[in-house]
């Protein structure tokens, strides 16, 4: 892809310091809530999709800049329900980014989709418009819980299109929830074999959370959703390592397991502290400016308002808060010990204007918490499984 | 100077919640003391602290001007004595000060515990007392059933009582006629030399220390050199007047008045409750009787949460001691929680009321260790050592004995919970002295160790009776017992600010309750804990706290950092009210909840 003429050596910061850059696009729209989900997601039966196009795309301009000149290595369009976009708004968005900053040679454009008919439907469409990689949310491989999860797919139906996904896409992922209401660690393994042999080379197993705000989380409140409790869900998650391991997809985050060189790039900037630059109604970024300083960016959540705020001034950020050396480097910290690789005590020590505390690393390292590979320190799976208790430990 | 034949000085006697402050500020506004605007509720009580629990810490006092209905204009003198079981030697002065109270009994509730105490003081003081039967406006007054349970359980005639309400105001000329027709006029010699008791003192920011004083005989006037007999002070007046209750300068006191003296004295501290002011020269020859030093009898560690704020504690414990003379300190160090302070108090509430104070005025986070009383330590080569702290237990071999504090508590209670009050008693080794009935109320006597009292003996009685129980008592010397020091080690490290002294007989039972409740409240770390309670080397009691299972979001990407980055801000906070032990946690709350027992 084209790279508007910019010098070389300007873009050659693709991989912005050393996190990368990516940009994110949130579509905020579902066409029903899901009761688990937390995320800035809005129901909507008709959308304007060239109004909507029209107000990313100059959103995504103000980004640019406040960025400056750099070269994308990965884009992502996320919500919602991404695959409610019509593929034109795909192709126009693509095209925009690629015109602003220029997507790297072989860059990473995932897009979210549900796995039914409808969106089965579109996913040429996307691949036309650029998009290379596709992660479904396919959630269960059990037609009860799918309805209990308040997914209108069925099993049947996210096979066939997934199966249409690997034609059209190299690459694919799927996302599957465990611990769910009831289930036991033999239903777990027996789903999660299942899920292996369909998958080809990624795989997102998240343990169900009872978010507040959702309906699962009243329910849960009212004792009327009952969930494994953290014996169980540890042993669930111990199943899950060691099964994706033995499969050839090793767990490189908490989550989300990959064979190696697979891995979600984009997700890996967040996790690396990258830059990112976040466009649509309630999306985050961080974007470091020219004179160095690091902005967490977010912009207004509600699509109404959004559309109204950039249509009066381009943008509809809500928040451009400088970090100071300390929250970055707790940042870079927290998202980084996510990964297998964990992080560089040498890069934080530069972003934090201090090293980590050698005495607190070491105790951890007695206790078989953290390791200390070379100069990086990475979370053994013993302290991945309690990485937020490890995190107040490590950083307050 | 009024005559003596036109002063009246009085106190008001009354529990809790009976009314003394409501009526109080009836009789000021009665007699016009105060405008309307000038009147704010209660005026009397003015710390924030006193006012919320409706208890008097420092004794005030009012002057009061009353055209009486036999034409003649008369100086009333209230004052306003501090209303708690702590304070009970300050009571007993300002009873002094006085020749009479009314006894405000509330028409629905009867007599409570802290009445009786209170009103045997002034029996003490031979007061002429007035019962005054308040809140008769109300639908459950029986007026006639607590008249009779005066007279049972007090003794005191009571047929005359005066009904009221302070509340609506009813009845207010009758209390203002009877102080003037039923209690004695005070006597003195205005020509002797001078001789005034010190009744109270407190400190204020423009003036310095501000007296409060009774003159028994001759005049104070200001200018004058005056002598303080127990210390031997000589100050020289700058101030003398009444308060109104507003402090109002009239240069002299003569016998029978109630006033103030400001002298600049710098610190509370060099006033003593109950000594006597006379002049330096030419003075009255003995001082008066019942002078007592203060005493404290409970002791606890009061250390910064955060240790960097020892040096604001140390300002605020200073600043505080400039206004309470009964209140102990001195430096303490903890191996588990830093630099501190052993501060002494008169009692329970009275460490109630300092702590709160530090958290609140001074806006300090405080760890307040387990209340201790003093031991007596009768050692192997005859000496006898006071211990307030348990962490300075020496070797055992060196102890022949240990001798503990014991009280004398009188407790009354309706008789429905009197089985639920005996059993608390003998749990707690209380030995039965006294159990007599007065209507539907049982009064029990117990005599009981201190120690096993100091902790949540207060609160528990209030559970167990559903708030019904009313609690007093007394000291009642020292006796040898079976008592021995009780470690906790937390990850097999012992904590010196767990450390409590208890009864051989008590130690398990305590020490499983302990480690229990220790169970609860430290919280799960990323290791298994073991809590263990011991005597000597010997471990009595076990729990462990098993580790972590499993915490970790599930999803984190770009949208949840900031969310993230400040729920570990939140966690850093968190972690600031914990102290570290080795590689263990404890919440600054564990410290006091740890020892409160539930049976």
């Amino acid at each position: 892809m084209g790279d508007l003429g910019a010098s070389r050596a300007e873009l050659s910061a693709a991989d912005w310091r050393a996190g990368g850059f990516g940009v994110y696009v949130h579509w905020p729209f579902c066409l029903a809530k899901c009761p688990y989900c937390d995320f800035n997601s809005h129901v909507a039966r008709v959308i304007d999709q060239d109004a909507w196009a029209d107000a990313l795309v100059a959103e995504m301009r103000h980004m640019r800049a406040l960025t400056g000149a750099r070269r994308a290595g990965t884009m992502f369009f996320g919500g919602g329900t991404p695959s409610l976009m019509a593929p034109r708004t795909v192709a126009r968005l693509i095209e925009e980014a690629d015109r602003l900053w220029g997507l790297a040679e072989g860059a990473e454009i995932t897009l979210e989709a549900n796995p039914t008919s409808v969106e089965a439907a579109k996913f040429q469409g996307y691949a036309a418009a650029g998009v290379n990689r596709v992660s479904m949310g396919v959630q269960a491989l059990d037609d009860a819980d799918l309805k209990a999860l308040g997914r209108m797919h069925s099993v049947a139906e996210a096979r066939a299109a997934f199966d249409i996904a690997r034609a059209a896409f190299r690459r694919v992922s799927f996302d599957l929830i465990y611990a769910r209401m009831g289930q036991t660690p033999e239903a777990w393994e027996a789903e999660l074999r299942a899920a292996i042999g369909m998958a080809i080379d990624h795989l997102s197993l998240y343990q169900l959370t009872i978010e507040e705000g959702t309906r699962f989380f009243d329910l849960h409140r009212r004792g009327r959703l009952s969930v494994p409790e953290d014996a169980v869900a540890a042993e669930m998650y111990a199943i899950t390592q060691s099964l994706a391991a033995e499969a050839g997809m090793p767990a490189y985050e908490v989550s989300n397991h990959a064979a190696p060189g697979t891995e979600s790039r984009h997700n890996l900037v967040y996790w690396r502290s990258g830059d990112y630059a976040g466009i649509g109604p309630g999306a985050h970024g961080r974007v470091t400016r020219a004179d160095g300083l690091r902005l967490a960016t977010a912009t207004e959540r509600a699509p109404g308002a959004w559309m109204a705020a950039v249509a009066c001034s381009g943008h509809a950020l809500v928040e451009q808060t400088p970090l100071s050396a300390a929250e970055h480097g707790d940042e870079m910290v927290l998202m980084g010990l996510r990964l297998a690789e964990g992080i560089s005590l040498a890069r934080y020590a530069a972003v934090a204007g201090r090293p980590l505390d050698a005495a607190r690393i070491s105790a951890m390292e007695a206790e078989g918490l953290v390791e200390r590979r070379g100069e990086r320190l990475v979370a053994t799976p013993a302290g991945r499984l309690v990485l937020d208790r490890l995190l107040g430990e490590l950083l307050a | 100077m009024k005559d003596l034949a036109h002063i009246r000085n009085f106190s008001i006697v009354a529990h809790i919640d009976h009314g003394k402050s409501t009526l109080a500020d009836r009789l000021i506004q009665a007699t016009g003391a105060l405008t309307e605007r000038e009147m704010k509720e209660q005026v009397l009580d003015s710390m924030d602290i006193e006012r919320e629990r409706g208890i008097t810490i420092k004794a005030q006092t009012v002057r009061l001007i009353y055209k009486a209905r036999d034409g003649e204009e008369y100086v009333l003198n209230l004052i306003d004595t501090p209303g708690h079981v702590d304070f009970g030697y300050e009571v007993s002065r300002s009873m002094r000060a006085v020749e009479g109270s009314l006894l405000v009994v509330d028409a629905s509730q009867g007599v409570e515990a802290q009445t009786l105490a209170n009103v045997y003081q002034a029996i003490d003081a031979d007061h002429e007392i007035v019962p005054v039967l308040n809140k008769i406006d109300l639908p459950a007054a029986e007026p006639d059933r607590v008249r009779e349970q005066i007279e049972d359980v007090i003794g005191i005639d009571a047929s005359e009582a005066v009904l009221i309400s302070a509340k609506t105001g009813l009845g207010i000329p009758d209390v203002l006629e009877a102080i003037v027709t039923r209690l004695p006029s005070p006597k003195g010699e205005a020509a002797a030399p001078l001789k005034a008791m010190l009744v109270d003192s407190w400190y204020d920011a423009y003036l310095g220390v501000i007296v409060l004083v009774r003159v028994i005989d001759g005049v104070l006037r200001k200018g004058d050199r005056i002598r303080m007999m127990q210390t031997g002070a000589i100050y020289q007046t700058d101030r003398v007047g009444v308060f109104t209750p507003k402090m109002l300068e009239t240069d002299v006191l003569g016998p029978g008045e109630l006033g103030f003296l400001t002298a600049s004295i710098k610190q509370v501290r060099d006033t003593r409750v109950g000594d006597t002011i006379t002049s330096e020269r030419g003075g009255c020859a003995k001082p008066l009787p019942g002078f007592k030093p203060a005493v404290p009898v409970v002791f606890c560690g009061l250390f910064p949460v955060d240790s960097a704020d020892f040096e604001d504690l140390r300002d605020a414990i200073e600043k505080l001691a400039l206004n309470d003379a009964s209140f102990t300190y001195e430096m303490e160090t903890s191996a588990a929680l830093g630099f501190g302070f052993r501060c002494g108090f008169l009692g329970l509430l009275h460490l109630e009321v300092v702590r709160d104070r530090l958290e609140r005025e001074y806006e300090i986070d405080l760890i307040t260790t387990a209340p201790s009383v003093v031991y007596h330590l009768h050692m192997t080569d005859g000496s006898m050592r006071e211990m307030h702290n348990p962490a300075d237990m020496p070797d055992v071999v060196k102890i022949d004995r240990i001798e503990e504090p014991w009280i004398r508590a009188t407790i009354l209670v309706p008789d429905d919970f009197l089985g639920d009050v005996l059993k608390l008693c003998q749990e707690r080794r209380g030995i039965q002295m006294d159990l007599t009935y007065a209507g539907s109320r049982a009064m029990v006597v117990y005599r009981l160790p201190l120690n096993e009292v100091v902790f949540d003996f207060y609160d528990r009685l209030k559970s167990v009776t559903r708030g019904y129980a009313s609690f007093d008592y007394q000291m009642d010397g020292y006796e040898a017992g079976s008592l021995v020091k009780m470690q906790i080690l937390v990850n097999e490290e012992p904590v010196d600010a767990l450390s409590t002294i208890v009864h051989r007989d008590k130690a398990e039972m305590r020490g499983r309750s302990m480690c229990e409740k220790l169970k609860e409240l430290i919280p799960q770390h990323m290791f298994k804990v073991p809590i263990q309670a011991a005597i000597g080397g010997r471990v009595i009691a076990r729990e462990t706290i098993s580790a972590l299972r499993k915490d970790v979001t599930a999803k984190c990407y770009g949208g949840d950092v900031t969310r993230k980055r400040k729920l570990l801000e939140k966690q850093k906070a968190g972690k600031k009210k914990m102290r570290q032990f080795g590689k263990v946690e404890i919440p600054q709350e564990a410290f006091i909840n740890a020892l409160k027992m539930d049976g």
